[in-house]
C-alpha cells in the first residue's frame, strides 16, 4: 500500500502539469467541448465505440483519450458498454462485410436523437482497403455519419477535435 | 541437435515411409524447401509430429494464371515447420480441377483454422479435416466461389446487404444446469469485434469456442498487384497494433526474394522500432491485465508511461504508432545524433519509472488472489498448439526468433527472466514484464553502436515467380510473412501469419474451469490479434 501511496505521489496530477504546447491546445479543445456538451445532450456525452473492420491502430488511440493525459472524462465524454446507453456512435474501420449487419443493429439500437462519428481514414473513405468482396468502404455507405475524423489513426487530439466539430454540426 | 541431424533424421523417417521429396536450400532461406507428392502430405506431418516439431502454419496459393490452360492449373499449399531455430518449408501441388488434399489438423490441432481459412479462400478441400465448417467465410460471398482465385474480382459479387452469419453449426455442450452465453460480435469495450459462445454451468466455463473473421478486409486479395511500397503500407496495417513487425516480415520477405542487401543501419533502426512497439504494447496490456481484477493504479501508470513513449515516437519516426516508418529497402527516415541521445535517456527514465510500478506489480497480495492459478495454459497444451511469444514463454517454452533463428540486428540478446513454467496469467504478466526490462536494455546497446551509413537503398526488381519468407518476432511472437512476386515486379501472394492463430485456440483451452467473470482478464492475458487472423 506505501509503495502505491509513494508512486501516486511522486507522479502528482499529471493532467495539471504545465503545458506544453500540444497540452494547451487540448484544454482550449476540451473546455469549447465540454460547453457544447452541456448544451446539447445535459452535461454528458455516452459514446458506444463500434470497430466495424478496422486494425486495431484506431481503438489503440481511441483508448488513448481516456489515459492520465487526456482524460476525456473531465470533459463529460465517456465510453459506454451498450448502444442502448450511447447518444452517439464512434465507428471505425472501412465496414467489413461480415460487421454490416452488426453496425446496422447497432445503430437500430442506439435510442434518437443519435449521431454517428466515423473516427479514421478507413471509416471516412475506405482508406486502404476500400470497398471489394469482402468491405463494403466507408462507414457512410451502411449507416448515416455526421461527422468524420480523417487520420490513420486519428491522434487522440484529433479525435477530441472531430466530437467538437460533431457537436457543432 | 543441430540443424542438419534433425533434418537428415527428418529425411531418414520420410525414407522409411516410402516418401521421396526434392530438396532446395535456396528458394525460401532461411527455411529449406521440401517438395513433395500430395499423398504423402499427412504422412509428412505425422512424421513431423512424432519428432516434436512445431508446426508454423500452413497456407495455399493458386497458381491459376489465366494464361495456362485448365488442367495446368493447381494450388500450392505450404506448410511450414520449426525445430532448434531451423525452418522447413513443406511443399506439394494439387490441379485445380481437383483440389484435394489431406489435412495435417489431426497431428497439429494448431492448423486447424488455418486449413479452413485455406479452404475459404482458394477451395482448396482437405480429406480428413477434424473440423469440417466454414472458419473465415461468413455470409460475405457464395460456398462455392473462392476469393484468391484469379477469376474472383476484387470487388466480388455482392447481391445487397450482407446478412448475418446466423447459422453458425456451434458445438453443444448439454445437460441439466448448463447455459449459453452469446457474446459480440459487438464487445463491451472499445475492442475488436468477435464472437464468443460460452457454455457455463453455474459460474464455471465448460466450453469456449470462438467465432472470428468480422473483421475480415479481403488483405490476401488487396495485395495482389501492388507494388512492393504499397504492400509494405497494406502489411502495416494487418494489425495496427503491430504495424512494426508486420510492415518488417513483408519487408524482410520481398528482401529475401529479391536478394535486397539492406543497409545496417536501417535494420538497426528496425530493431530499434520493434523494441519500442514491444514496450508500447507489454506497457498497455500489464496495465489492462491489473485493471481488469480492479487495479487501476497500474493502468493509470502504465497507461500514462505508454503515452509518453507514443509521442517520443511521434517525435523521432512521426508516427505515434510508427505506421509507415519501414519501407522495403529500409527506413523512411534517419535518427540523428542528438535524438539517439535523447532516446538513451528516454530509455534510462522509463527503465526507472517501471521499476518501483512492476515491483508493485510482480508482488500484491490482491493482484495475487486474482492472476495466479487463473487461466492456466499446460505446457503440452502450449506446444500442441504451437504457441509461441509470450503465451507460450509463460507455458515453459522458451522459443524466441530474435534468439533462436537471429535475424539482423539481434546478436547476444539478453532473455533474463522471460520463460516460466506456471502458464497463468500471472505468469504471462511477468514474462511481459521481463521483455519490458530485457527490450530497454537491448535498445541501449543498439543505440550505443548504431551503424553509420545509409538507412534505405533501391529493391532491385524482382523476378517473376520468386519467393521471400520473412520470420519476425512481433511482440505477440513469431510472424511468418510469405510473398510471391508474379510479373513486373508485382506481388501475386501475401500471405501474413501472425502468431495469434495458434493463441486464438489457446484461450479456448485456457479458460476452461475457470469461472465466466475471469474471461476478460484471460482474454487480456493472451490478447489475441482480430485483425491480424481475420485478414
Amino acid at each position: 500500500m506505501f509503495r502505491i501511496l509513494k508512486k501516486s505521489f511522486q507522479t502528482g496530477v499529471v493532467t495539471e502539469a504545465p503545458p506544453r504546447l500540444e497540452d494547451a491546445e487540448l484544454d482550449g479543445v476540451g473546455m469549447e467541448l465540454r460547453r457544447r456538451i452541456d448544451a446539447r445532450f445535459g452535461r454528458s456525452l455516452a459514446i458506444r465505440q463500434v470497430d466495424a473492420g478496422s486494425c486495431n491502430a484506431c481503438e489503440l488511440e481511441i483508448h488513448a483519450l481516456n489515459n492520465a493525459y487526456h482524460d476525456v472524462a473531465r470533459f463529460g465524454v465517456h465510453f459506454v458498454a451498450s448502444p442502448r446507453h450511447a447518444d452517439a456512435l464512434l465507428v471505425t474501420g472501412p465496414v467489413s462485410r461480415h460487421m454490416e449487419a452488426a453496425l446496422r443493429r447497432t445503430w437500430r439500437a442506439t435510442p434518437a436523437p443519435k449521431f454517428v462519428i466515423a473516427a479514421g481514414d478507413c471509416a471516412c473513405t475506405g482508406g486502404e482497403f476500400g470497398v471489394s468482396y469482402a468491405s463494403c468502404g466507408a462507414v457512410e455507405r451502411v449507416i448515416p455519419v455526421d461527422a468524420k475524423i480523417p487520420g490513420c489513426p486519428p491522434s487522440p487530439l484529433a479525435l477530441l477535435k472531430g466530437l467538437l466539430h460533431a457537436l457543432r454540426a | 541437435m543441430s540443424g542438419l541431424d534433425w533434418l537428415s533424421d527428418f529425411l531418414a523417417r520420410l525414407g522409411a515411409e516410402q516418401v521421396i521429396v526434392a530438396q532446395d536450400a535456396l528458394a525460401l532461406a532461411p527455411a529449406i524447401r521440401l517438395a513433395l507428392a500430395a499423398e504423402h502430405w499427412a504422412t509428412a506431418a505425422r512424421v513431423a509430429a512424432d519428432m516434436g516439431l512445431r508446426h508454423a502454419g500452413l497456407w495455399a496459393d493458386c497458381l491459376d494464371d489465366s494464361a495456362l490452360a485448365a488442367e495446368d492449373r493447381a494450388i500450392r499449399v505450404q506448410a511450414c515447420l520449426e525445430h532448434a531455430g531451423d525452418y522447413l518449408v513443406l511443399e506439394t501441388q494439387v490441379p485445380m480441377l481437383r483440389p484435394v488434399l489431406a489435412s495435417q489438423a489431426a497431428f497439429y490441432p494448431g492448423v486447424d483454422r488455418l486449413e479452413r481459412h485455406a479452404h475459404d479462400l482458394t477451395g482448396l478441400e482437405l480429406t480428413g479435416q477434424p473440423d469440417g465448417r466454414r472458419w473465415t467465410r461468413h455470409q460475405a460471398w457464395p460456398e462455392d466461389s473462392f476469393p484468391l482465385r484469379s477469376a474472383f474480382p476484387l470487388a466480388g459479387e455482392p447481391v445487397g446487404r450482407t446478412p448475418a452469419d446466423a447459422d453458425y453449426p456451434f458445438g453443444r455442450v448439454q445437460g441439466a444446469g448448463v447455459y449459453e452465453i452469446p457474446v459480440g460480435p459487438v464487445h463491451a469495450g472499445i475492442i475488436e469485434p468477435g464472437h464468443f459462445r460460452f457454455h457455463a454451468m453455474g459460474e464455471d466455463v465448460l466450453q469456449l469456442e470462438e467465432r472470428l473473421g468480422y473483421v475480415h478486409k479481403g488483405i490476401e486479395k488487396l495485395a495482389v498487384g501492388r507494388d512492393p511500397a504499397g504492400l509494405a503500407r497494406l502489411a502495416g496495417r494487418v494489425s495496427g497494433d503491430a504495424t512494426v513487425a508486420h510492415a518488417w516480415a513483408a519487408c524482410q520477405a520481398m528482401e529475401r526474394a529479391t536478394g535486397c542487401v539492406v543497409p545496417p543501419r536501417a535494420l538497426a533502426l528496425r530493431g530499434l522500432m520493434a523494441e519500442r512497439e514491444r514496450v508500447a504494447n507489454h506497457l498497455a496490456d500489464i496495465g489492462a491485465v491489473c485493471n481488469d481484477v480492479g487495479f487501476a493504479f497500474a493502468h493509470v501508470q502504465c497507461g500514462r508511461l505508454r503515452e509518453l513513449w507514443q509521442r517520443r515516437s511521434q517525435a523521432v519516426f512521426g508516427h505515434r504508432l510508427m505506421m509507415d516508418a519501414l519501407v522495403p529497402g529500409g527506413v523512411a527516415a534517419d535518427v540523428c545524433e542528438r535524438v539517439a541521445e535523447e532516446l538513451l535517456q528516454d530509455q534510462a527514465q522509463l527503465k526507472s519509472e517501471i521499476a518501483p510500478i512492476f515491483d508493485v506489480v510482480a508482488d500484491h497480495p490482491s493482484l495475487d488472489d486474482r492472476l495466479m492459478t487463473t487461466g492456466v495454459l499446460s505446457e503440452s497444451d502450449a506446444r500442441q498448439l504451437g504457441c509461441t511469444g509470450y503465451v507460450g514463454k509463460a507455458s515453459g517454452l522458451s522459443f524466441d526468433v530474435r534468439r533462436d533463428s537471429p535475424y539482423a540486428p539481434y546478436e547476444g540478446l539478453a532473455m533474463d527472466g522471460a520463460t516460466l513454467p506456471e502458464g497463468d496469467v500471472a505468469a504471462r504478466v511477468r514474462v511481459r514484464m521481463a521483455e519490458v526490462r530485457n527490450s530497454l536494455g537491448w535498445m541501449d546497446r543498439l543505440l550505443k553502436a548504431l551503424p553509420e551509413g545509409p538507412v534505405r537503398t533501391d529493391l532491385p526488381e524482382a523476378e517473376a515467380g520468386a519467393l521471400g519468407l520473412g520470420i519476425i518476432e512481433g511482440w505477440r511472437g513469431e510472424i511468418l510473412s510469405v510473398v510471391r512476386f508474379g510479373a513486373d515486379g508485382r506481388i501475386a501472394r501475401y500471405f501474413p501469419r501472425d502468431p495469434s492463430w495458434f493463441t486464438w485456440p489457446a484461450l479456448e483451452r485456457l479458460i476452461q474451469g475457470n469461472i465466466v467473470p475471469d474471461f476478460p482478464v484471460c482474454n487480456k492475458s493472451v490478447n489475441g490479434a482480430y485483425s491480424g487472423q481475420d485478414l
